[in-house]
Order: C-alpha cells, then structure tokens, then sequence
C-alpha cells in the first residue's frame, strides 16, 4: 500500500448509504475509489450488470454523479461517443468512465471495447471482475477460472480464464493496468495516471463477489488480498511498451514469497471439491500468467 | 437555446435520476449481525471507513469510528479489516423491520 494514510474525503459522499448491493459486495468498495480521484465531475457509462441494480432505480441514484445506463454490448461505444461530444463542447475537466462486469466486457462487451482501443478514444474504461455473470445469476463467463462451479459449470468450469488485459494490450493503447478492490489506494493511484493520459486507457479490477463464490461477506477484502497475495491476480501497469509491477505484487516475483493457491480457493465454495489435477491446472495457469509478466518487464 | 430546443424542453421532462440515500429503503432493516465499535480500541486509521461497502461507518476526528445503523447492512466488513479488532460483531436482538 502507499503511504497515504487515508483517501479523499469524497469516498464518502460519492456512494451513498442505502444502496441495493447485496452484503460485502465489492463494487461499491470499488466506485468509492473512483469517487475519491473525480469526486463529482465523473461520468459513468454502466451497461447491463450488477452495478445497474445496485445503484438504483429512478427517481434515485446511489451514485453521487453522472450515470448513463446503457445496452449490453455498448459501454466502449456510448463512452466513445460522449468523449468526443464533451471534447467538441469544449467540456474540460470530467472524466468519461466506462464501468463494466467482466460479462460485459470479455464477452459480449469485447467487440466494442476492441473498437474503441482501436481508435484511442480518450476515456477509461474499468473491467470490474466477479468472475461471472452475478446479476442474472452466477453464470459462467469466459473471465470465470478454471475449476470453479457456477449455475452453468455445475462440475466446475473446463476452460481457462480469458485474460482481458493482455488482450487490451495487444492493442497498443497508451495504458493499461490491473487493481484489485482490496489495494484502494494501488487503484487510487491508477486512476489517477490514467486520467493525466490521453487515449484509451483500461482498468482491470478484480472483484471477489461473496454471493457468486460462495464465501461469507464479511471476507470480500480478504479474499480479494489473498488473491494478489497467491499470485493469482498481478497487479501492474503497462506503458511505455513495458510491464512495471505495482507494490503489492513486486515481492511475488519471487516464487517462494507466494502463498500457496489453496490458502485463497479454500473459502471459497466455488471451489470446494476440486479435484487434484484441477488444482494442479490453476497452479501452472498461475505460473504462466507469471512468467509472461516476466518477460515483458524487461 | 434554439426555438426548437426551447419547445422540446418545455414540451418534455427527462425523468433524470437524482443522487439520494436510500434507493433501496432503509438498508439497516437487512441486517442480522451488527457491528458494535469499542472506542477505547479505535486507533482512528480509517480502514473500517474505506472498504464499508455502504459507506455506513466513518471516522469522526475526535471520537473515533462510528456506525450508520439507518443504512449499516451488518456484512462485517468493517470488524474484519480492522487492524485493532476494535469492532465486534453481535447477533441483532429484533428481526426485520
Ligand atoms: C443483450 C442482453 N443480453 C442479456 C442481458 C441479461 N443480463 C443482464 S446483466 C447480465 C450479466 C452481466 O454480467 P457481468 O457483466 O459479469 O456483470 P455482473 O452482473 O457480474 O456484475 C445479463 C446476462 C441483457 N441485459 N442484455
Ligand atoms: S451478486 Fe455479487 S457483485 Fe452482484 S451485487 Fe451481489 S455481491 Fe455485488
Ligand atoms: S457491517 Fe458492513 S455495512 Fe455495516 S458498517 Fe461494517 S462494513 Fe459497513
Ligand atoms: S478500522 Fe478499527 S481502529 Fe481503524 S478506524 Fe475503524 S474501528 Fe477504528
Ligand atoms: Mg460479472
């Protein structure tokens, strides 16, 4: 963590109390971080998702700034369309949020967010990742780990998870990062960065939803630094045609100082019973994931 | 502003949604466990503030961390990341509203 002792005082006001998440969710702890970069001169662009149900119905909104809900496969669009629309208005100084599940973006999501990167449309764009599709009932996605039970994987999923990042940065894009909801101040500083850029810039934040995995809500935090603390998600940056990796996960590069992968899947009861060999997939997944990280570092 | 934007405003009402707590009633209703701070604990560093997914618990500057409990869902976040173990998690007397 950073040596800032405690985020902006718009972390408070910019989510507010009563909203419809359900307990320990992480995508509040998430938009609370957004909240403290832009306070309210932000506007998200949310497609079809849990955060479109938590945030609330009209005539409310528990978000305390701009929100556009909008069709499924559109957030990289929509977002692309108000960026410029601001910038032709001479509109200076708010930031174009595309806030999406990992449904909405790995899958159905993908052809618009390709799109945008593409053309280095100048917003942010944050994949929030529950690691399925929780709003219409944990489903799988192509984000879901390998092994791990939803409605749809009853056995656990066959397939390995679809790394979005590495996709987006095979793009060219001038920024690319990852950020995990427990690491606020880690994500507080990515946002930042990415606002001083301009073009498209993505945000991968890894989101541990108790419901959809199975863990008491009171561990969502836990979970989620158990996650980075494993080595199963990395977090870093990527500019200047480099990998640079962020604080938390800079020690992890050594092996040994990983913690073992069942100490982050064993409260989790997506993944209860899985088999040896299932176990031994995730680890070399791990590994591989590592030693990509590795070589791009240089 | 364009006559003709002068006329679809005054002839159409965006239903915009407003920032307001409570969108989804009074959330304290949905609690079972309820988080209870000992404030001779409270070492004020504000981790139990920044990841309360309701935004139901803050640090007053003298007084130290206090609940929400309109709005406070009972998740445990809080009494899970606090470093001090000052927050103690304990079974709601009365159910529901
Ligand atoms: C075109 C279209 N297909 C399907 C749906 C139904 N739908 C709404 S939310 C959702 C799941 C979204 O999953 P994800 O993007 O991972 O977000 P999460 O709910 O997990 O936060 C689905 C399938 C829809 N609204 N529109
Ligand atoms: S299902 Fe998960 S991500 Fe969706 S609102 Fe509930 S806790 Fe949050
Ligand atoms: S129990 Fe949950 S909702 Fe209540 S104050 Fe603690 S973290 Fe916030
Ligand atoms: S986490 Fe604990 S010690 Fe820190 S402010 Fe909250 S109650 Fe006080
Ligand atoms: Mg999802």
């Amino acid at each position: 963590m950073s040596s800032t002792p405690t985020l902006p005082r718009d972390m408070r006001n910019t989510v507010l109390p009563g909203h419809a998440a359900c307990h320990g969710c992480p995508i509040p702890m998430g938009l609370k971080v957004v909240g403290a970069v832009f306070g309210d001169k932000v506007i998200l662009v949310v497609p079809a998702c849990c955060t479109s149900v938590v945030l609330g119905m009209h005539p409310g909104t528990a978000f305390n700034g701009s929100v556009i809900h909008v069709a499924f496969a559109s957030a990289a669009a929509v977002a692309s369309g108000i960026s410029a629309g601001l910038f032709k208005r001479g509109v200076r100084g708010v930031q174009v949020v595309a806030w999406a599940g990992d449904g909405g973006t790995a899958d159905i999501g993908m052809a618009s967010l390709s799109g945008a990167a593409e053309r280095n449309d100048d917003f942010i764009y944050v994949m929030y990742d529950n690691e399925a599709y929780m709003n219409t009932g944990i489903q799988r996605s192509s984000a879901t780990p390998a092994g791990a039970w939803t409605t749809t994987t009853p056995l656990g999923k066959k397939e390995s998870k679809k790394d979005v990042t590495k996709i987006l940065i095979a793009h060219g894009v001038p920024y690319v990062a990852t950020a995990s909801i427990a690491y606020p101040h880690d994500f507080y500083n990515k946002l930042k960065k990415a606002a001083g850029i301009r073009g498209f810039k993505f945000i991968y934040l890894h989101a541990p939803c108790p419901v959809g995995w199975r863990f008491d809500p009171s561990l969502t935090v836990k979970v989620a630094k158990l996650a980075v603390e494993t080595g199963m998600i990395i977090l870093y940056e990527y500019y200047d045609g480099k990998i640079h990796i962020s604080g938390p996960s800079r020690p992890l590069l050594d092996k040994s100082r990983r913690r073992p992968l069942i100490e982050y899947l064993k409260f989790q009861g997506r993944f209860h019973g899985i088999s040896e060999g299932e176990l031994r997939n995730l680890e070399s997944y791990v590994d591989s994931s590592w030693e990509w990280v590795k070589k791009f570092m240089q | 502003m364009s006559n003709l934007t002068k006329k679809a405003k005054s002839l159409h009402k965006i239903p915009i949604a407003r920032p307001s707590i409570g969108v989804a009633g009074r959330t304290g209703t949905w609690r079972w466990m309820k988080p209870v701070v000992d404030l001779s604990k409270c070492t004020k560093c504000y981790q139990c503030e920044i990841y309360c997914p309701d935004n139901s618990i803050s640090v007053e500057a003298l007084k130290g961390a206090v609940v929400n409990y309109e709005y406070c869902k009972g998740c445990g976040v809080c009494a899970e990341v606090c470093p001090a173990k000052a927050i103690s998690m304990v079974e709601e007397e009365q159910h529901g509203p």
